[in-house]
């Protein structure tokens, strides 16, 4: 494997690997709350965050995480206090994020809109050092709060009104799953770009969708296509010299499709098997009426 | 009265915007009453369950849960509640399993499930007659057995109180049923509930005391209209300990 053997490419490896767990571990509970733009919306803002970084000569990554953190807190509050103009108010925050960012980068000494665009569609050979360490800390985070409040998370994303009644901290978990939202997208800022990366966080797991029943394998699915496709992605464009976020989301589209087509014979035998399993449909539906007969309430 | 109160609500004013739902209304369920909450759609009542469980803030009056003021309870564990079914499903398939799971969160602690939490959770879906649809998922029941699925998820944490509502809404007859036997045992067994419903149907006969909106107040406050019937079946022995006569029910 030659491709090891450069210092750039292991960094750029690690990054996918870590972005193909993250993206897709918070992503599912964004899907599940039906907010699968999220992803999409904060990575509008974290383009503020890098202009700022570059206006402020101080890590581009560790600014966007710091904007697009406060951008979905933002959006949280907007989303509880919100009424009717909700839509507006996000629709205000995510291209002011936008121009922001163009406005700060061109502001900064030396910088131009073609620095943004490593960070709008990911530069994978142009990850450093430090940038390693702060997506490893960054998807540390993301990793111990999917996987460890799982439940909790689950509980809130699928029925909030049930979740405050078994005495969750709701709004805490709401504010943790944006915050988490956010920090995904700088982890996943330098390989796929903030541009692509509301991909990497919904598509693996609308593909994963297709094969599973539960929860469970959804998550443990959409992580494996994640972390297939990052490093599919990243070692084409590394012989095909092929920009690599392009060519990561590019292959997850393709596994959704060759997912979906796949899943509809699999559902089909799985539905004849239960229905051979179970010889006779629902027996307890047709039984009911004869008990409730006897107690003459209703005529059957 | 003579029994715990359970539920307590004292002239309870509740806003959606700027319309008042809750014009000042009064509700006290003691311990082992099954009440039912009447009335037409817009009465309010649907929203006067969302005060008791904290959905919808209250503008005016209070309310207390087993006699501590909801805004001071903690003790979830105690309360199972059951939505009216709207946003069951989510946008990722879940497995009955797992949903009736997370009902167990309140008696669980920092949301790990013991071995005997996972009893807890087979038990609730035993007592709907949904344990052999566990591993399924939830996307693939009909809407009567999703009904099951949401009363398996109350019951898991083996509440006290029951606030249900619209249980009966949109579910075939041989669900109601299901659900109408669960309510008994549950009952019987000294559960106390409060239900939203839009009809007395099969649960006639369970229900002790109706409460009646409209507009926001409390219309009627006593037997169920059409229950007389039912009330001299065997096996109906409940105590009703009636609430005195309203007053100032109310502009």
């Amino acid at each position: 494997m030659d491709l090891l053997d450069y210092a750039f490419m292991q960094r750029a490896l690690l990054a996918a690997v870590l972005v193909g767990i993250t993206a897709p571990a918070i992503g599912i509970y964004l899907v599940q709350r039906r907010q699968a733009l999220m992803g999409d919306g904060i990575g509008h803002v974290a383009m503020t965050g890098v202009g700022l970084g570059f206006l402020l000569s101080t890590s581009p990554v560790w600014m966007a995480t710091g904007v697009s953190v406060l951008g979905a807190i933002l959006m949280e509050l907007i989303r509880w206090y919100g009424r009717t103009r909700g839509d507006i108010a996000l629709a205000m925050l995510f291209y002011g994020g936008m121009a922001g960012g163009v406005m700060f980068i061109n502001l900064a000494p030396g910088g131009s809109n073609a620095n943004l665009t490593s960070y709008l569609f990911g530069s994978l050979s142009t990850v450093s050092e430090s940038d390693v360490t702060a997506i490893c800390l960054l998807a540390g985070f993301v990793v111990l709060v999917t996987l460890g409040l799982r439940r909790q998370l689950f509980a809130v994303s699928q029925d909030e009104e049930f979740a405050r009644v078994t005495g969750l901290p709701v709004r805490a978990l709401n504010l943790l799953t944006a915050v988490t939202a956010a920090v995904t997208v700088t982890v996943a800022m330098r390989v796929v770009g903030l541009l692509l990366v509301s991909a990497l966080m919904v598509v693996p797991v609308a593909a994963a969708q297709q094969l599973s029943r539960s929860f469970a394998a959804t998550f443990a699915i959409a992580v494996v296509i994640g972390v297939t496709v990052t490093i599919g992605g990243t070692v084409t464009s590394y012989y095909q010299d092929v920009p690599p976020g392009a060519t990561i989301v590019l292959l997850t589209i393709g596994a959704f499709v060759v997912l979906t087509a796949l899943a509809a014979p699999l559902a089909r035998r799985h539905a004849r098997t239960a229905a051979a399993a179970r010889p006779a449909p629902d027996p307890a539906e047709c039984a009911i009426p004869a008990t409730r007969a006897p107690d003459g309430k209703v005529g059957v | 009265m003579d029994t715990e109160t359970v539920i307590s609500l004292r002239g309870v004013r509740a806003d959606l915007g700027s319309r008042p739902v809750l014009r000042g209304i009064d509700l006290t369920v003691g311990r082992g009453e099954v009440v039912a909450l009447l009335g037409a759609n817009g009465s309010g009542k649907s929203t006067a369950i969302r005060t008791i469980i904290g959905q919808v803030p209250v503008s005016a009056g209070e309310v207390e849960l087993f006699g501590t003021p909801r805004r001071l309870f903690r003790q979830w564990a105690r309360v199972g509640y059951v939505p009216q079914r709207t946003t069951a499903e989510g946008g990722v398939p879940a497995t009955v399993t797992e949903i009736v799971s997370s009902g167990r969160l309140s008696r669980a602690r920092f949301g790990v499930l013991r071995k005997a939490d996972h009893a807890a959770v087979r038990r609730a879906l035993e007592l709907v007659g949904m344990a052999d649809r566990a591993k399924d998922s939830v996307n693939a029941l009909s809407g009567g057995q999703h009904q099951r699925v949401l009363i398996a998820r109350a019951l898991a944490a083996e509440p006290e109180l029951l606030i249900m509502d619209e249980p009966m809404a949109g579910v075939d007859l041989a669900s109601q049923e299901v659900l109408a036997g669960t309510l008994r045992e549950q009952v019987a067994s000294g559960a106390t509930v409060l239900l939203v419903l839009h009809e007395l149907g099969p649960l006639e006969p369970l229900i002790d005391r109706a409460v009646v909106l409209r507009d926001g107040c409390v219309l009627h406050d006593g037997p169920p209209p059409k229950a007389l019937g039912q009330h001299a079946l065997p096996g109906h022995d409940h105590v009703h300990p009636h609430a005195p006569t309203r007053t100032g029910l109310l502009s």
